[in-house]
């Protein structure tokens, strides 16, 4: 039980990693950061609020800004 | 627990945290845990201290007949270790001086997006998988001629002195300024003249790196219709994964990225069928000068396609090749432990006469191993994306000088991959067309002729070895990515397969690289448009608008034609090409390292850290006296193979003396691509050692006037208070754990606090 509950928590690290590491988690940032930034908001900072991004304009938006600053790769 | 608010110099604005909790841990506490030596620690620290004292004793003292390759992993790891805990933690104390009070950009510059606290551990992945391409794969394999020693030794203590420590601190800095760029960083601290200078030698060095870097792919598919068959592949297997994401399933990378995996290996399988077919030998079977024209023509058209077409799935695909073959092939050697029975240091490193680079130990050593030991590269990548994810000051250490490690620990295994092979294979393989003749019988007579001890090659070892990667011939197979094929190949395929999947193995190597560097030549070309677009802005305002399309095309045609004709010219040189060229490679990437560290400092001078600028003067000496001494002699030496000059005048003077052959030059025609390419060669090395003098001059300028002025000014953005906490190592440290047990403790919705605006 205890070594299984171990493979699966290992398990869940390996994907973690590799889903940070390819950028998947990138959407779920966005979002926790644009949640956290309509809390300040709301707190009364007066500003209006971004409208927040679906997950397709946010994939969109993403590879725009890589085309419009690029980023080189090393040799 | 908590910060104090006296020990460091930034300290005044910042104040404990709103919270209850501490974002950072005491300095003087973690200063008492490092200088605690517990029994354990000792007994760690001793172990790994004998343990590569030890290798070293194996591999540079006792050098058997033969020696094991895992001496090599043992030797690096140690250093590696022994590196990181002792050195970059003297340099963090004393010269970085990290305040985990101090929000990073990603946090104050916090837009969820570009600026964005990124995991530690997954930031490391990151950074290791931009900075390291093929470069650490080529040079090793190219040096590996002069001897396993002089290579391993320049590796392994070059990047504990030099190339680690150029990455932990431009990251740094770059941190500190809100993630400014190399370029930015060296016109703030050197003005105008550094600064331009600085400039203009990005850009070219840029344009050569992509050449050179084409050129090794060229070599590596040319006569190769397995290799031209699947790594072509990888252009409808990333549009696939592109269009993917785009309309079918956004932001599924990990899902795409498997799936983009698995039609690479049906690719290199299919290579495999369609290499020996009719369809294979009339349309693959392609020579160099044609398979240039293709990466000339597929660089242009990658370069103008938007990024997410294919310029994205590549990196994708790139990414987790990269570290699960890295990964593969250092399992691979640890359990396979192949020996190697190459001499410790061969004639070559003191003669010069070296059939795969010209020259002699010193300088020439050091620029043929950049990437790997030093690599003036990487402070485009470190003052690019990573500085901007990072969550807290104390992590550059782990990222910027452990990430460099890591790329090292690369560069040994394939330094260890191309020692496994035979000496005489290696020999056949990497000398250029011009001493063997391209052929079976001209490479054994070659390779016997050079009088290598143990080394007997025999026609048959050459034609076995070529059936057995599915080439038709592994003769003058230059540029290093096929010998590390063939080595990876034999090392694998003693753990996986047996000799019938050397095949496999070795296009499966040849892709791995092929995609790495058709990824650095489009985003490099990228890069380059967009520099060249800023400077050209400068006079007609229309180009600073890169959204402009017959300005982006112009400027991506002009920057692809640059490299592009350096490629051509490697490839119809008939002196071989990579002999010749590789040098400038390595000269180009070593004078950015020295502009980095110029820049780097002049940072340090100006914060009044004379007593520890020896850090930097270090290797900023070093590398200049390596690339400045290595450029004379390709520019001042009187022996055609080495002096690009000299070799031209030798070319100019049998033309004008009415001779219809010379040397390895065939007829006039050839005669005068020498004299041309020479020229441009010669030209090319004048142009970067004196950009490179002038930013280092004005370095040591901007140093003697801080310390004159006794200057303890700063560039750095103003202090912010951070409000989140995070470890700065791998593993956590005690004190750190019980700070996180708190954090963890928290309630969620007090937890997400980016910032107050």
């Amino acid at each position: 039980m205890t070594v299984l509950a171990g493979v699966r928590k290992g398990a869940r690290g390996v994907v973690w990693f590799l889903k940070g590491i390819l950028g998947e988690d990138a959407y779920e940032k966005y979002v926790a950061h644009h949640a956290s930034e309509c809390e300040t908001d709301a707190a009364g900072a007066g500003r209006a609020p971004h409208p927040l991004m679906t997950e397709r304009e946010f994939w969109r938006d993403q590879t725009d800004r890589q085309d419009k600053n690029p980023q080189g790769r090393c040799c | 627990m908590g910060a104090s608010s006296s020990t460091t110099e930034e300290s005044t604005a910042l104040k404990r945290i709103p919270h209850d909790l501490a974002v950072a841990l005491d300095p003087e506490e973690l200063d008492a845990h490092d200088r605690q030596w517990t029994p354990l620690k000792i007994i760690i620290w001793s172990a790994i201290s004998l343990l590569g004292g030890l290798s070293w004793v194996m591999l540079a003292v006792v050098r058997g007949e033969t020696v094991n390759a895992i001496w090599f992993v043992f030797a690096a790891i140690c250093t590696y270790l022994i590196g990181y805990r002792f050195y970059s933690k003297f340099i963090e104390k004393h010269i970085i001086r990290p305040d985990d009070r101090r929000a990073t950009p990603a946090e104050y510059k916090a837009d969820g997006k570009d600026f964005a606290a990124t995991d530690r551990r997954v930031l490391f992945g990151h950074h290791f998988a931009a900075i390291a391409g093929a470069g650490p794969l080529v040079g090793p394999v190219l040096a590996a001629q002069m001897g396993y020693l002089p290579g391993t030794i320049w590796i392994i203590v070059g990047v504990v002195l030099a190339g680690a420590v150029q990455d932990y601190l431009i990251l740094h800095f770059s941190m500190r300024r809100g993630g400014r760029s190399l370029g930015q960083m060296a016109r703030d601290e050197l003005g105008v003249i550094g600064g331009t200078a600085a400039l203009i030698a990005t850009l070219v060095i840029m344009v050569i790196i992509v050449a050179i870097l084409a050129l090794v792919v060229t070599n590596a598919l040319a006569e190769s219709p397995w290799g031209v068959f699947s790594v072509g592949m990888t252009i409808p297997i990333a549009l696939f994964m592109g269009c993917y994401l785009r309309f079918f399933r956004p932001g599924k990378i990990t899902e795409i990225s498997i799936i983009g995996f698995v039609l690479l290996i049906a690719a290199i399988v299919g290579g495999g069928m369609v290499a020996g077919t009719d369809f294979g030998q009339t349309y693959l079977l392609l020579d160099k000068v044609t398979i240039a024209w293709g990466i000339i023509i597929y660089g242009f058209i990658a370069a103008i396609l938007p990024v997410w077409l294919l310029l994205a799935p590549r990196d994708y695909l790139s990414t987790f090749m990269k570290i699960g073959t890295i990964g593969m092939l250092a399992v691979a050697i640890v359990i396979i432990r192949p020996e190697i029975s190459v001499p410790a240091v061969s004639d070559f490193a003191t003669s010069g006469t070296g059939p795969v680079v010209a020259g002699t130990l010193f300088p020439f050593l050091f620029v043929t191993i950049a990437c790997g030991a030093l690599s003036g590269f990487h402070a485009l990548i470190a003052s690019g994306t990573t500085p901007k994810l990072i969550q807290k000051e104390r992590q550059t250490r782990f990222i910027g000088y452990g990430g460099m490690l890591m790329e090292s620990l690369v560069a040994i295994m394939a330094l260890v991959a191309a020692l496994s092979i035979d000496r005489g294979i290696y020999f056949a393989m990497n000398a250029s067309p011009a001493l063997t003749g391209g052929t079976v019988q001209g490479a054994v007579a070659f390779v016997n002729s050079l009088g290598l001890t143990g080394v007997n090659l025999t026609p048959s070892m050459l034609t076995d070895m070529a059936t057995n990667v599915g080439e038709e011939s592994i003769v003058s197979r230059t540029g290093g990515a096929p010998t590390l094929a063939v080595g990876l190949s034999h090392i694998m395929q003693q753990l996986v397969g047996g000799a019938s999947m050397m095949s496999f193995w070795y296009h499966f190597a040849i892709m791995f690289e092929a995609l790495f560097i058709l990824t650095a030549v489009d985003a490099g070309t990228r890069v380059a448009r967009f520099m060249l677009q800023d400077s050209l802005g400068n006079f007609f305002p229309k180009f600073k608008n890169t959204s402009w399309r017959p300005g982006a095309w112009a400027a991506t045609a002009i920057m692809v034609a640059a490299w592009g004709a350096v490629l051509l010219m490697g490839v119809t040189d008939p002196l071989g090409g990579i002999n010749t060229l590789f040098p400038l490679f390595g000269i180009a990437n070593q004078l950015l390292a020295a502009i980095a560290l110029a820049v780097c400092m002049a940072i340090v001078a100006k914060r009044g850290l004379f007593k520890y600028l020896w850090v930097v003067a270090l290797p900023l000496g070093f590398a200049a006296v390596v690339t400045i001494s290595a450029s004379f002699l390709k520019i001042f030496s009187t022996t055609p193979a080495i002096g690009y000059f000299a070799q031209n005048r030798a070319f100019s003077d049998a033309l004008a003396a009415g001779e219809t052959s010379f040397g390895t030059a065939p007829n006039v025609l050839a005669m005068e691509a020498v004299v041309r390419n020479t020229m441009v060669q010669g030209v090319l090395s004048i142009v970067f050692v004196v950009l490179a003098i002038i930013v280092i001059l004005t370095a040591i300028q901007a140093t003697w006037n801080a310390y004159r002025k006794n200057s303890s000014a700063t560039s750095e953005d103003d202090a912010v208070q951070s409000q989140i906490f995070a470890p700065a190592g791998f593993i956590m440290t005690p004190p750190e754990k019980v700070l996180q047990a708190e954090w963890d403790a928290l309630p969620v919705e007090k937890k997400i606090k980016v910032k107050g605006h």
